[in-house]
Parts: C-alpha cells; sequence; structure tokens
C-alpha cells in the first residue's frame, strides 16, 4: 500500500499552477446543474459526510467532462444509497448489496455509459461482499465509491465491518469487539486495478481522486472516510459535527507521509490516504468485446 | 451491444434432435435475448452453456456471475440498458433470486427467469424431476404483487414458451417465469423449431416526447408505462421503494394505492395476451384431469385411454400457470362432477383448483414427490378410483 513516498513534505513546484486552476475551476462548477433540486430538502442529518461527498463526485463529474446524460448511478441500500437520487443522471437505487451486480450487467450491456456506484460499508462489505470482491477481480470499468462512515446510519446505528474496536453502536452495547474490514486493503487484494481512499475534509484532494478514479479504465474502487455525526459520533462523544471532520487530519495520514519519520501532525494509524493502486490490468469489458469479434471473425470465415 | 445482429443461430425448418435445456437457450436467442447472467446449477447448467455458445455468435453477452443473486441483479441492470436479459436456475437458486425478482416487479423491469424445477426442499435431489416450486414462482419474493409464471409441457413448449417470455415480459414490463422440471430439461426430442419472429419483433414500448413531460410510471391505456434508456436524455430514477408516477419514492396512501393498482391493472387488462392453456376433451369431462408440464403429458395419454374405454374425462393443462387462468377453466369444466390434480409436488396447484371450481365438484389430489414422474397409469388408476365412487 506504501507506493507513493515523499521523504520530505515539501510543496511541490507546480503548486500555485495548481491552485489557479483550480480556483478558474470552481467558478465553473455549479453544482445545481447535477442535481435534482425538486427533490430538496435532502434526508441527510447535519454534519453527515455523504453531502461533502456527494460534491467532490459531481465536482468530479463535471471536471471529466460526463454528459449526465450517459451517466448512470448505481447505489444500494442504506444512507449510501439515498445519496444517488438526488443526482440529475440516470439512478438506479437497487437492493442492498446488489450495486456492483447490477452495475456489471448495465456496463456490459452499455459500454458506452459511464457507469459509477456509490455504497457505503455495509452495503459493499457485508451483504454485498461478494460481489465486490469479483467486481474488483473481473476489472470491468466501473468506479464504485465506498461512504464508509463506520456504521449502519439509516437502520439507527448497528456495528458495521468497519466499525473501529471499542466502539459503542446499538448491537454492541458494551462496545464492538470484533475486528475491522481494510476496505481498501480488500479491494487491492482482490484485484481493482485502481484503489484510493480519502477524507471528507479534504474536498480537492477527495475530488481529485474521484476525478482520476473515473478517468481510469477499469475498477476504481474509492473509499471515502464519511462521518457520521448523528448516530456514530452523539453514541460515542465523538464531538460535534465539525470537530469529528477536524479530528480526519489527526487519525487518517496521506500516504506520501508514510516514511517521513520527524513528522508529528498525523497519529500513527493504518488508515492512511491517497493513491494506493493504479495498475494496468485488462480491463473485462474490452476482453470480452474482443472475444465475441473473434468469434464473429471465425463464424463469418466458417460461412464463405 | 457489439456488433448486434438478429439472426438465429438455427435455421427455423430444421429438424433437430434437442434437450429441453438447450431448447429453452434458442428460444431465447431467437426471441432476441442478448444478455444472460447466471451461476452454474444442476438441472439448469446446459441453458447457461448453450448461451455461453450463442450469445457472443450474435453479439450478445454471457456472463458468469459470482452468486445467483448477481446474477439476477446484472441481468435487471442489462435490461435497464435496454436489452432483452435472461436467467436460468433452479431450486436453491431459485430461492436466492428471490429478492431481486420482487425489485424487478415492483420497478417493472423486464426480465425472464427459468426454473428447472429439482426435487427439493433444501439441496433435495439434484438430478431428479419435482414440480415443488409452484407456490413459490407465485409467492416467492416478499410482499404483494402480481406474477407471470409459464410452464410448458414439451421441448418444443419449451422454445416457443421461453420466446413467448421475452414477448410478455417486454410488452407487460414484467418479469416473467419459466417453469419446468428435470426430465422436461434433460429430455432429448426431435423437432422442427417453430417460428417466433412474432415474439422477436415484440419490444417494449420506448419513452418519446419531451423529457419534461415525461413520468416513468404513467400507465398508457394497456396499463404500462414505457420505459426510458439511460442516453434517451430522460434520465430516470429507479428505485425498489414505492413510487409515484415520478418514479420518486412516496408514503402518501393515495399514491401507494394508484403504485399497487399500477401493477396489477396491467394484468387484467390484458388477461387474453397472458392467458395460455390446453384443453383435451373438456366439454363433456365428468372427471377433468388438471396437470402441467411432464405430468401433462401422462395425463394426455390417460385421457386417451380413458375415453377408450368409454369414459367421460377431459384434460385441463395450464401453459401460463400464474395468472391461473380461473375464468377460462370454469367456462370449460361446467360438466365436471369433480377433478383429479395430478402433481409432483405434496399438493400446491390444487389449492388454487380449490379455489377456482365455481361449485360442489369433489378434488382429489394425486401426488408423487420421489423423484419419479407421474406415469399414466397412476393417473388412470385415480381417476377410476373418482368414478367408482360416483
Amino acid at each position: 500500500m506504501n507506493k507513493h513516498v515523499i521523504p520530505q513534505a515539501e510543496e511541490p513546484p507546480e503548486q500555485n499552477n495548481q491552485q489557479n486552476n483550480q480556483l478558474e475551476n470552481i467558478r465553473d462548477f455549479e453544482i445545481q446543474d447535477y442535481l435534482r433540486l425538486d427533490l430538496f430538502p435532502h434526508f441527510m442529518c447535519p454534519g453527515c459526510g455523504h453531502g461533502i461527498a456527494l460534491r467532490a463526485l459531481l465536482w468530479a463529474i463535471h471536471d471529466q467532462g460526463i454528459d449526465k446524460n450517459n451517466l448512470a448511478i448505481i447505489s444500494g441500500i442504506g444512507c449510501s444509497g439515498r445519496v444517488g437520487t438526488y443526482i440529475d443522471a440516470n439512478t438506479y437505487h437497487t437492493t442492498h448489496g446488489r450495486p456492483l451486480a447490477f452495475a456489471t450487467g448495465l456496463k456490459m450491456a452499455r459500454p458506452d455509459l459511464h457507469v459509477v456506484v456509490i455504497t457505503g460499508d455495509g452495503d459493499c462489505l457485508a451483504i454485498g461482499g461478494n460481489h465486490l470482491i469479483h467486481a474488483a477481480r473481473r476489472n470491468l470499468d466501473i468506479t464504485c465509491i465506498m461512504l464508509n462512515n463506520e456504521i449502519y446510519g439509516m437502520t439507527g446505528g448497528q456495528v458495521s465491518p468497519t466499525t473501529p474496536h471499542d466502539r459503542f453502536t446499538t448491537t454492541t452495547p458494551a462496545g464492538n469487539i470484533e475486528p475491522v474490514f481494510d476496505a481498501s486493503r480488500l479491494a487491492e487484494a482482490a484485484g481493482a486495478g485502481f484503489v484510493g481512499r480519502e477524507v471528507t475534509i479534504h474536498v480537492p484532494r477527495l475530488r481529485d481522486l474521484i476525478s482520476e478514479g473515473l478517468d481510469y479504465k477499469g475498477f476504481s474502487f474509492i473509499e471515502v472516510m464519511s462521518d457520521c455525526t448523528e448516530i456514530n459520533g452523539r453514541k460515542n462523544d465523538l464531538g460535534s459535527s465539525s470537530e469529528m471532520v477536524l479530528g480526519q487530519t489527526r487519525t487518517m495520514r496521506p500516504s506520501e507521509y508514510d516514511n517521513n519519520v520527524v513528522d508529528h501532525p498525523f497519529r500513527p494509524n493504518s488508515m492512511n490516504t491517497g493513491v494506493f493502486v493504479k495498475s494496468n490490468r485488462p480491463e473485462y469489458g474490452a476482453s470480452y468485446r474482443d472475444m465475441v469479434d473473434d468469434i464473429q471473425e471465425k463464424q463469418k470465415g466458417h460461412s464463405v | 451491444m457489439t456488433g448486434q445482429t438478429s439472426q438465429n443461430t438455427l435455421d427455423s425448418q430444421d429438424t433437430i434432435n434437442i434437450q429441453g435445456n438447450h431448447a429453452c437457450a434458442l428460444g431465447a436467442v431467437a426471441a432476441g435475448c442478448r444478455f444472460y447472467a447466471g451461476y452454474p446449477i444442476t438441472p439448469s447448467s446446459e441453458v447457461a452453456e448453450r448461451l455461453a455458445k450463442e450469445l457472443p455468435k450474435v453479439g450478445g453477452v454471457f456472463i458468469q456471475m459470482e452468486d445467483e443473486i448477481a446474477s439476477i441483479a446484472a441481468t435487471l441492470g442489462a435490461s435497464m440498458g435496454g436489452v432483452k436479459s435472461m436467467t436460468a436456475t433452479s431450486g436453491p437458486g431459485f430461492s436466492l433470486k428471490q429478492e431481486n425478482l420482487g425489485y424487478g416487479m415492483g420497478a417493472q423491469i423486464p426480465c425472464v427467469v427459468v426454473n428447472v424445477m429439482r426435487g427439493g426442499p433444501s439441496t433435495g435431489m439434484p438430478t431428479r424431476p419435482s414440480q415443488g416450486d409452484l407456490m413459490q414462482a407465485r409467492w416467492g419474493t416478499h410482499g404483494d404483487h402480481p406474477v407471470i409464471a409459464l410452464t410448458p409441457g414439451s421441448v418444443e413448449e419449451i422454445y416457443t414458451q421461453t420466446a413467448r417470455a421475452f414477448a410478455l415480459s417486454e410488452q407487460l414490463r414484467i418479469p416473467v417465469l419459466v417453469l419446468f422440471d428435470e426430465s422436461l430439461g434433460h429430455l432429448v426430442e426431435t423437432i422442427a423449431l417453430p417460428d417466433v419472429a412474432e415474439y422477436e419483433n415484440t419490444v417494449r414500448k420506448w419513452a418519446s416526447g419531451k423529457p419534461e413531460d415525461y413520468k416513468p410510471y404513467r400507465p398508457d391505456a394497456d396499463g404500462v408505462a414505457p420505459m426510458a434508456r439511460p442516453g434517451d436524455g430522460y434520465r430516470v430514477h429507479t428505485t425498489g421503494l414505492t413510487v409515484s408516477e415520478s418514479g420518486f419514492p412516496t408514503q402518501k396512501s393515495i399514491e401507494v394505492d394508484r403504485a399497487m393498482k399500477r401493477l396489477f391493472n396491467k394484468m387484467e387488462i390484458n388477461k387474453d395476451l397472458i392467458e395460455s392453456f390446453e384443453d383435451v376433451d373438456c366439454e363433456d369431462a365428468e372427471v377433468v384431469i388438471v396437470a402441467l408440464g411432464i405430468v401433462g403429458r401422462a395425463a394426455r395419454m390417460a385421457v386417451r385411454e380413458l375415453r377408450a374405454e368409454g369414459h367421460k374425462v377431459g384434460l385441463f393443462r395450464p401453459i401460463t400457470l400464474w395468472p391461473f387462468p380461473t375464468q377460462t377453466f370454469r367456462k370449460l369444466t361446467k360438466k365436471a362432477k369433480s377433478f383429479v390434480v395430478a402433481e409432483m409436488n405434496s399438493g400446491q396447484m390444487i389449492l388454487e383448483i380449490g379455489a377456482a371450481k365455481q361449485g360442489k365438484q369433489t378434488v382429489c389430489g394425486l401426488n408423487r414427490y420421489d423423484g419419479d414422474p407421474i406415469s399414466p397409469s397412476q393417473i388412470i388408476n385415480a381417476v377410476k378410483e373418482v368414478l367408482d365412487h360416483e
């Protein structure tokens, strides 16, 4: 996982240019152009990270110049599952855990579409865990955004596969004793062509990560650490929503800093951020279509 | 789709020796199926194996998914992309498909689901025939919902009814089930492949007009709302939640009531289109045998022999099991004094016959669930027993 090693925390020289471009880009991006405003007010709790992730996703879609008529957003069940509904695109709110399987069918039938899955830690790792590992293995061109809020929020705050140790939830009244999944490492091990993790406090970084994932031809898995302030936060005294978001800088560690021994602002933590994998594995849809072309070519030769 | 063509894999004039499961696969391709997702399971695997060979030839997609649930989810996804799609399974696989079958019914997504029935419950007898899933087909997924289930009774009928399942599914925006048992799935018969161009040419209604005026669940006079594909500019929302005509969730009782009526009204309006059955000498029959699938064949032979002996016996064989053709059944069996319901389970269709009959006729069940099909002589004996009591 520690692939990007920058020994010093120096600013790269092109930083200023990037900032200028970002400012231009901010002016260019109007989130209203990508939302179904007639569905507002939305359902998300005050302080929920999912709204920030939604903004970063739409911004990345804008940056990639994706036509929303050709954009398919597929989600499962839970808080993450409801987020896609607000996007003014072709949206599919499917069954619990199955968005990746549904997306696989849609992308295979319609390779012309940009297919984005929005899922959650329960949807993607628990009930949908099998679909995740096989979607990663196939490396079909789907962008999977997993909003990791470490809890089942929609059902009232039950323990999830990513709930940290000792955390109180409605189904771990004495504290969680189960070990957690590292979703990004799981996706990497299963063969995902692109894997990255980011936090909601760094919106431009999150946008750029999603943008890179959208651009990648293959299965891109993006884990977004998104705070559940109302349910997870309250139950565990994790502070106000702004305190929780600020806390991300203490508990997360950009992968650039992994080998930086003099760096103190970050607590040693296995949950690092950044791009972990970007490989050139063959994309499944392209491989399938090549196979079909071969079969049809041989068939033609046969009938002559 | 990649290089889609409409050519059939076999010339329809050919006479071929073919297994039921293969006929199912070819019927699907002939009807325009261009997407199949499945998971290996006995005794339906040959459907997938044949389609893995046939679909690439016509530019279609075959994909073996990680499980049964993923298979039907992918099938629904492909269908939402605008492609005629199918999955096939058996026994435990059919149980796993129930969740997304409900999604397809609620969100009104066309697709075909084939269930080659084997002995159950649980793993049961993977290589033995059964008709144990008749009620699961009707009520397997949770909540109120309509269902269409076709039950072919020969290899040729498997071919035509699979093709017809696509037409019904496309026309009525509903998943259509095709049920036949292991013995039919593995039965090899010599058949001439019937012409199913009519079914191939039946495609769902596509949205037209201004996107701002389009409502994905506003039905036309036929009870069916036109669909919109991604890329057509309509940017529709699809969900398993109960929705208003706009496609967005609602919990207002008046809207929910309308949503449920939308599901059922299209079935009532298109009843004649959906209904199909075989009637053998029912008109003057005092004893009517009710049987479907492979049992229908044994029953036909029984009717012939009993008639030769001078008994007034007939056969009613539903080809569309669900919705059960109740009105037609009543009309056809007016003279009947008793019914013999022969089925390879402990008594499932008999419940429907009890509800469908109009009068004081006796209803007797002939049930077999030992993994062997019901024989003509068993049916003859059962009918004679009934005749003796009259």
